[in-house]
């Protein structure tokens, strides 16, 4: 843990502008995750800006959708009706993620940008890519039961924590991103990068840029959607696999589908191969383990995390018959 | 309704939930500082430099303590069992966070900084990390718990011989004690007087351990150990923070308060060894057992031998006659392995009772009838009689209560709502260990009653338990009797660890109360203004212990469902009787027994310290990567203490229940496991992939 200093604020132009002058500041909403990786060494920012004072919280119907301000609670976004009716799939994420008390703190915008579990970005004792470039990946060799199978690379195989960031990727949000500029629009499955060579690349938000809300487009079938974690517990624990999915079916054949995976990915996982495989097949198992193993194609194991492709595969192909009962 | 027995609600259990009890790391002195230690990042090699020059300057710190300028203290063993310590002697690394400096600071933020702020280099060498390839280590001694020499014949060739035969391999992880307080000590210097506040398990075992570090008097240290959140073995005995607390205080001439964080509980407080135990028995087709071979193998560190006794279990359970007994330690880049909660008996319990449910089915006969089939009316190994024995009532009401004779025996065969269901069971075991304690008892002439023992509290309910005892013999209330703990100035207390502090303390509070009661009759009835003081010393007398076996036992049954496609096991059941002899007060019995069924639980499916096994670094040191169950995973456990009028195993009748409801419970998972899905898992924990 590095001295920090902590300022709050009062507007989005503050927060910009406050960092602008100090670039490697970081926003602080729940603090879920950001205080974690302090205490952890991992991030030394001097400066935190609290943004908690900024509004953001509104969660409401707009034309073309359901707006979810990026300070919005998970446990907020997960209780509110419109969010249920409309995208269940948002819900189930939501309240499979963490526990109670994180979800009461975390922010929707900070959940869109937690950084990876694995525990060689965590320990600054080991070799990470990611954390420190060109220091090595720790878990291609080493401890890697829960890191991905998909979108890795010789340099990371860091899997993207979030859950729910699975259920917007298959459902197309749009995150509203302000800079000193205004705001700018990047759909989500344009946010997130894979690892590639330069695995400290994550996602597509500009220093000193903020996420102020996520636009989930409407879905006519997004009620028939769901998502479905594989984990170690209960509860309160990462998704070894999981599959957020959206199916509309008529007469017994499916008319549209989504399908994004969790957990097995360096990013939220979104197979449109799979969806297309699906589209215009019978409703029924055999169609949904065809379209599984297309959602893992190209998927590697790295030892320890071999079963996760399995694995999915049996978690793709339940979350689709959940949503076909 | 006696007052033994009764459900007497903690009396400390207001204060618990609100704050008001204080645990060490509460606890505040003038003046105190705040010490933190720096961890290894290696797991094997030696320090090259250690750079501390930003840390020295850095806001609030006042000293940084390496091995350059540690004060020469004695880090050698005082006796065999002894851990060695870690003290900022020398310049050698042998594990994964082993201390290598000390920060001390005004705060403890200021403190962790700096810690963060020292920097160390290191010449590394490969760590021997492959429990094939470690060095053969043989046991300075063998401790009371550790198996002896057996005295029946050799199970080859019976085994040989033998109608059906099971022979496999059984494995069990490194686990990580990980109480819900984590160690801490604070240490203030008196002149030459030591004060320590620990949060220990036996406040005296810590007094002698450092009076050999400092090269002091025990009676120069004071050590107050006041409520304990949870030890489990951990706590056990004086770990190196312990010593390095008192040796920053003497340096700083302050109070120092040194709290050892999460991650740092994986580093040098003690952990229960991996094992590999090769467990094979033979039986004819009626199912008796004509022989048993369990040859164990477990981590120790370089510098330490530690036995996990395994093999105790099968040595002490069935009526076999052919038995052969192993039990071998290899080296590895490691920390001390260390006691934790039924040690040997549960991680032997797994293999022993995994093994007899795959002779069950090798033989086609109903598990429990396997077990039933070769019950033993005396302790197998010494042919010794038991002081009591009710495994048959255990093993009789908790599977009616279970509803065990409705299970279909082939794997695979129970459903419900799409989900397989498992029903499994196996046996507990485990000794039953007393030690030498003293007691003091007071009684004052408006009749209350103060007794005194310099024992702990760590959540069994010492303050509410040993008052029911003695106000039982007096005939008073409970309520009159006030139990003083948690400090060397009070009598001599044993490790409060073994399942053996009911039986310990429990025998020297009736002896005092007996004989306060006979005091009181002889003086009529009148106690004087100064009151009436006993103190007795409860010695256990070696020969009267020898007589007869003691041993505490049980039955566990448990259920499990698990998804037919995600593999996901969930334990929907779980049912157990257990024959621990006297029942001292049912609710904080019956919560040793829930908390002992859930620690097996979580050690079959959950619990898993996971190494980099090409540096030795542990990579799952938090309470989020390293994982225990939620409520969401436990069923609410039907316990069931068998009770038993024990007259011969000691003054207060019991026979240990601390541990015994986790020996063998991990085994009744798997075995529900395989019942489920036909696939017998023989290494713990069983995760998803073992299933696929």
């Amino acid at each position: 843990m590095n001295p920090f200093a902590f300022t709050r604020a009062d507007s989005i132009a503050t927060a910009l502008s406050t960092m602008q002058r100090s670039p490697n500041a970081r926003f602080i909403a729940g603090g879920t995750n950001i205080l974690d990786l302090m205490k952890d060494d991992v991030e030394r920012p001097p400066l935190l800006v609290d943004i908690n004072a900024l509004g953001l919280r509104t969660i409401e119907q707009r034309p073309g959708g359901i707006y979810i301000g990026a300070l919005a609670r998970m446990s907020d976004i997960a209780a509110h009706p419109l969010v249920r009716s409309a995208f269940p799939v948002i819900a189930v994420a939501l309240e499979e993620s963490a526990s109670p008390q994180l979800r009461n703190m975390a922010s929707i915008g900070g959940n869109v940008m937690q950084r990876t579990r694995c525990p060689y970005f965590r320990d600054t004792a080991t070799p990470c890519n990611k954390r420190q470039p060109g220091s090595g990946c720790g878990a291609i060799a080493g401890v890697n039961r829960m890191q991905a199978v998909l979108g890795t690379s010789d340099h990371c195989i860091a899997t993207h924590a979030s859950d729910v960031a699975v259920a917007f990727t298959a459902l197309d949000a749009v995150l509203h991103i302000a800079h000193p500029g205004g705001t700018r629009e990047v759909p989500i499955g344009e946010f997130y990068s894979e690892p590639g060579r330069t695995p400290q690349i994550e996602n597509a938000l500009g220093r000193g840029e903020l996420i102020v809300g996520i636009m989930v487009p409407m879905l006519n079938f997004g009620a028939q959607s769901t998502y479905l974690k594989a984990r170690d517990r209960a509860q309160y624990e990462f998704a070894l696999a999981s599959a957020a999915v959206a199916l509309d079916r008529h007469g017994g054949m499916v008319r549209g589908a989504r399908i994004a995976l969790g957990g097995v990915g360096t990013r939220p996982w979104r197979s449109r191969a799979a969806e297309a495989a699906l589209v215009g097949a019978p409703a029924t198992r055999e169609s949904y383990q065809r379209a599984a193993e297309v959602a893992v194609r190209g998927a590697r194991g790295y030892g320890q995390n071999d079963f996760k492709i399995p694995l999915a595969k049996r978690v793709v192909v339940r979350a689709l018959e959940m949503v076909s009962a | 309704m006696p007052i033994v027995g009764a459900a007497r609600s903690r009396v400390d259990g207001r204060d618990k939930v609100t704050g008001g009890a204080k645990y060490t790391c509460d606890r505040e002195l003038p003046g105190m500082l705040h010490a933190v230690v720096v961890p290894s990042t290696i797991a094997y090699g030696r320090v090259l430099s250690i750079d501390d020059r930003d840390a020295r300057v850095a806001t609030g710190v006042v000293l940084v303590m390496t091995h350059a300028n540690a004060p020469r203290v004695n880090e050698n063993k005082s006796s065999p069992q002894d851990a060695k310590l870690f003290l900022l002697q020398n310049d050698a690394v042998e594990f994964d966070r082993q201390p290598v400096a000390l920060v001390v600071a005004r705060t403890f933020e200021q403190a962790v900084h700096g810690a963060d702020l020292v920097r160390v280099v290191y010449e590394t060498r490969a760590p021997q990390m492959d429990l094939d390839a470690g060095e053969v280590a043989t046991p300075a001694q063998t401790a009371g718990n550790q198996p002896a020499a057996h005295r029946r014949p050799a199970a080859q060739p019976a085994l040989a011989s033998a109608h059906a035969q099971v022979d496999a391999i059984y494995r069990t992880p490194t686990e990580h004690h990980n109480p819900m307080e984590t160690h801490g000590t604070i240490a203030a210097w008196d002149g030459d007087r030591l004060t320590l506040y620990d949060s220990t398990q036996w406040a005296f075992g810590v007094r002698t351990r450092l009076a050999h570090v400092l090269s002091i008097d025990p009676s120069a240290i004071r050590v107050i150990a006041p409520f304990v959140g949870g030890a489990f073995g951990s706590k056990g005995t004086a770990w190196s923070h312990v010593p390095l607390a008192a040796m920053a205080a003497r340096a700083t001439g302050k109070p120092v308060k040194l709290l050892v964080t999460r991650p740092q509980m994986f580093g040098w407080v003690g952990h229960r060894p991996q094992t590999e135990q090769h467990f094979a028995a033979g039986a004819s087709a009626d199912g008796t057992l004509v022989a048993m071979i369990h040859e164990v193998r477990n981590e120790t560190s370089l510098s330490d031998e530690f036995v996990e006794p395994c093999a105790v279990f099968s040595r002490d359970l069935y009526a076999v006659p052919h038995y052969t007994m192993h039990q071998e330690l290899r080296r590895l880049a490691i920390s001390k392995p260390t006691y934790q909660r039924a040690p040997g008996e549960s991680t032997g319990g797994f293999a022993v009772e995994s093994a007899m449910d795959e002779l069950a089915y090798e033989l086609g006969i109903d598990p429990l009838a396997l077990r039933l089939r070769n019950y033993s009316e005396v302790n197998p190994d010494n042919g010794k009689e038991y002081t009591s024995k009710k495994l048959r009532e255990c093993y009789t009401q908790a599977a009616d209560r279970f509803g065990w004779s409705k299970r279909t025996a082939p794997p695979r065969s129970m459903q419900r709502n799409g989900m397989l269901v498992g029903w499994g069971m196996a046996t507990a075991s485990r000794g039953t260990h007393r030690g030498d304690s003293d007691a003091r008892i007071t009684m004052y002439p408006d009749g209350s009653v103060v007794l005194a023992v310099g024992t702990i509290e760590q959540g069994t309910g010492s303050p509410t338990v040993y008052p029911q005892l003695a106000a039982a013999v007096l005939g008073i209330s409970p309520d009159r009797v006030r139990f003083e703990w948690g400090d060397t100035n009070l009598p001599t207390a044993p490790l409060a660890a073994g399942s053996q502090t009911a039986a310990s303390i429990g025998s020297a509070t009736v002896l005092a109360a007996e004989q306060l009661r006979d005091r009181l009759v002889l003086l009529g009835g009148n106690v004087p203004p100064e009151g009436i003081t006993i103190e007795v010393n409860a010695k256990v007398d070696e020969a009267e212990e020898g007589r007869y076996a003691q041993q505490a036992f049980g039955a566990h049954f448990a259920a499990v469902e698990v998804d037919p496609d995600l593999l996901h096991i969930r334990v929907t059941r779980f049912v157990g009787a257990y024959d621990v002899g006297r029942v001292l007060n049912a609710k904080t019995a019956g919560s040793q027994l829930v908390g002992a069924v859930v620690w097996g639980i979580s050690m079959a499916l959950y619990e898993q310290t996971r190494f980099d096994r090409r540096t030795g670094r542990i990579m799952n040191a938090t309470l989020a990567d390293y994982l225990v169950p939620t409520n969401a995973d436990i069923p609410n456990p039907e316990v069931i203490a068998v009770e038993d009028d024990d007259q011969r195993v000691n003054p207060a009748g019991v026979r240990g229940m601390g541990e015994v409801a986790m020996c063998g419970s991990a085994a009744a998972v798997a075995n529900a496991v395989y019942h489920a899905t036909g696939i017998r898992v023989r290494e713990l924990p069983i995760t998803v992939e073992a299933l696929l």
